[in-house]
């Protein structure tokens, strides 16, 4: 082993959930510790200094959002990658507007959690699937026409280019970064700068929508 | 009184129906000329309530040429050895009686059923050519044939003597029709026999096309059914849930006429719903995990049922063949259209190469699709992967 392996840490509320992730992650990756409710992932983050956090969007006390909002106060360089086999969508915008770096379903392949996570580690964004098709929902609608007048509204962070439309959808319908970029004649490093704008604006935006679409899911 | 073009005619020109059968008569008279005109307004002028005429039915149907042709060359031969015994006179008289004989013949290829069963009633209650009891059957056919033959004869002599001064043009037109009655007896049911084959022909072809429409269903349910269930036949759980929503599926169809693989209109509403239904449907028959995502919603219409059934049968066929462990269903509702992608990693296939008898994608996906205006696109790639691409406009919906 010649390059640093990254160190990992989980936070899960079930255990079962957590022996399958170790099992499954093998020595790619080196897990650290983990925890099975929030204010111990606190401290336990604090003490080992992980760099990358996998962390379950929902738990007791606040779930993965508490979690991350509690650690970046006091460590901002921790990274945190949510994992969750939740569909709500407010949930997965919350963990993520809470600082996530990306957001993987569970059923997703040991390789691929490898993957994701080396992603993270490295400081890029994660997106599956569904993620993406979260944030083109969110992004949707014209802004002004669901949440009434936006007066905050800011073109640089609460639309999306059509270019990094195009990369969601084909994120969305299943593609993977590398193939994303061979679809759009694009460098793997070009996906993965369209992402992280993605990410940032849904971190930043202060789009109306962004905290409370989910409760008014366009009909169109 | 027959084709119903006497009542048909005097309703558009508001005369008296008697008046009109009455001129159809005295024009028949002359020579057949009546009853030749009579049977092409049958064919030509379409039925009150109908908009294709009799004639249009009959050409559109296989083997009505193929009839027409051995018709003539038999009225063609009548009219050879009507020549041979030096009545060739009588050929002013073959033209609208050949005439009138193929337009009966396309009167009935092109009937419907309901003005087939009239005719039928009609000829079973002549007298002469009619169906008769069995037991009289033998008796009957012999006196129909001598009275035919008698009538031939009388007729035939009256017309050859026609040079001879003391037959007049009235008597001579009596004869012909003597003539006409005398090969309608002889012949009568032996052409209705023939008519009557070519009846019980294309209810046979009817039948046919039914039992394939019934097969492809069976096939899309049933028979995949009893395939999942060899396949778990260790879990005995997962064979009654197996069974059991077979046999709601089934019951849906027989007794509510809602075929395989639709979606119940009082369950689902909108197209997230439906695709809800669909990742829970083949997750729970294939034991392939769909990764669903869908951007937007919208009430379902009949445009978009058929795309969403359309994208059923990809993400069934990405389960099915594919290999693959999972499979991507993305659909996407926008102001003008609604997309659905579904996409597999897993074995791909030469889409030119497809097997005839995998119907799925011609029939099932693109087939459906076009139907209802929208278009489908498949891209496979051996050993990389399946995607199809489905699109379908939003009709009269712009927002």
């Amino acid at each position: 082993m010649s390059t640093p392996r990254v160190r990992v840490f989980l936070v899960d509320d079930h255990h079962l959930f957590l022996s399958g992730v170790r099992a499954e992650l093998g020595e790619s990756v080196e897990v650290v510790g983990d925890a099975d409710e929030v204010a111990a992932a606190v401290e336990l983050i604090g003490e080992r200094h992980p760099d990358v956090v996998l962390v379950d969007v929902h738990m007791p006390d606040g779930g993965g959002r508490a979690v991350i909002e509690s650690v970046l106060a006091r460590h901002p360089d921790v990274r945190f990658l949510a994992l969750s086999v939740s569909d709500a969508a407010e949930d997965v915008i919350g963990v993520i507007r809470a600082g996530a770096r990306g957001y993987v379903t569970k059923t997703i392949s040991g390789p691929e959690l490898t993957d994701a996570i080396t992603r993270v580690a490295e400081g890029d964004a994660v997106f599956s699937p569904r993620l993406a098709g979260f944030v083109l929902d969110a992004f949707a609608a014209d802004p002004g026409v669901t949440g009434g007048s936006a007066p905050t509204f800011d073109p640089e962070l609460d639309q999306l280019t059509p270019r990094e439309r195009e990369v969601l959808r084909l994120i969305a319908r299943g593609y993977a970064y590398k193939e994303v970029a061979r679809e759009l004649s694009i460098s793997v490093k070009t996906v993965e700068s369209h992402v992280s704008a993605v990410l940032r604006k849904l971190q930043l935006s202060s789009r109306h929508q962004l905290t409370r679409w989910a409760t008014e899911r366009r009909l169109l | 009184m027959v084709g119903g073009v006497a009542s048909g005619l005097a309703q558009r020109f508001g005369v008296e129906a008697n008046l009109i059968r009455l001129g159809f008569a005295l024009v028949s008279l002359g020579g057949g000329t009546g009853l030749a005109l009579y049977v092409a307004a049958w064919l030509i002028i379409p039925r009150q309530g109908s908009d294709e005429s009799v004639l249009r039915r009959a050409v559109a149907r296989p083997g009505t040429v193929r009839l027409l042709a051995g018709l003539v060359t038999a009225v063609l031969a009548v009219l050879l050895l009507l020549a041979a015994v030096r009545l060739g006179f009588a050929a002013p008289f073959a033209w609208p009686l050949s005439v009138a004989a193929a337009a009966l013949v396309l009167v009935w290829r092109g009937a419907d059923d309901e003005e087939r069963t009239f005719l039928r009633e009609l000829l079973d209650q002549a007298p002469v050519v009619g169906r008769t009891p069995v037991r009289r059957a033998r008796w009957t056919t012999a006196a129909r044939i001598l009275a035919g033959v008698v009538l031939l004869v009388i007729g035939l002599g009256v017309l050859s003597a026609f040079p001879h001064p003391t037959v007049s043009v009235l008597r001579l037109a009596v004869a012909v029709n003597v003539v006409i009655v005398g090969i309608l007896m002889i012949f009568g049911p032996w052409w209705l026999r023939l008519a009557r084959d070519l009846a019980d022909e294309r209810r046979e072809r009817v039948r046919t096309e039914e039992r394939a429409n019934v097969a492809a269903a069976v096939h899309d349910s049933v028979l995949q059914t009893l395939a999942l269930i060899q396949r778990s036949a260790a879990d005995p759980r997962e064979v009654t849930r197996l069974a059991r929503a077979q046999e709601r599926e089934l019951r849906a169809w027989l007794f509510e006429g809602r075929p395989p693989g639709s979606f119940d209109a009082a369950r689902v509403s909108s197209v997230a719903e439906a695709v809800a239904v669909i990742e829970a449907d083949v997750e729970a028959d294939h034991g392939v995990a769909v990764d669903t995502v869908v951007v937007g919603d919208c009430p379902l219409t009949d445009d978009l049922r058929a795309l969403l059934a359309a994208g059923r049968e990809a993400v069934v066929n990405a389960a099915k063949w594919s290999g693959a462990p999972s499979a991507s269903l993305f659909v996407e509702v926008e102001s003008e259209q609604v997309s659905v992608f579904v996409r597999d990693r897993g074995a791909g296939f030469d889409p030119e190469a497809v097997n005839g008898d995998r119907r799925g994608i011609a029939e099932s996906i693109r087939g459906r699709m076009a139907r209802h205006g929208g278009t489908a696109a498949v891209r496979s790639v051996r050993g990389q992967g399946t995607e199809v691409e489905l699109v379908m406009p939003r009709a009269g919906n712009r927002s």
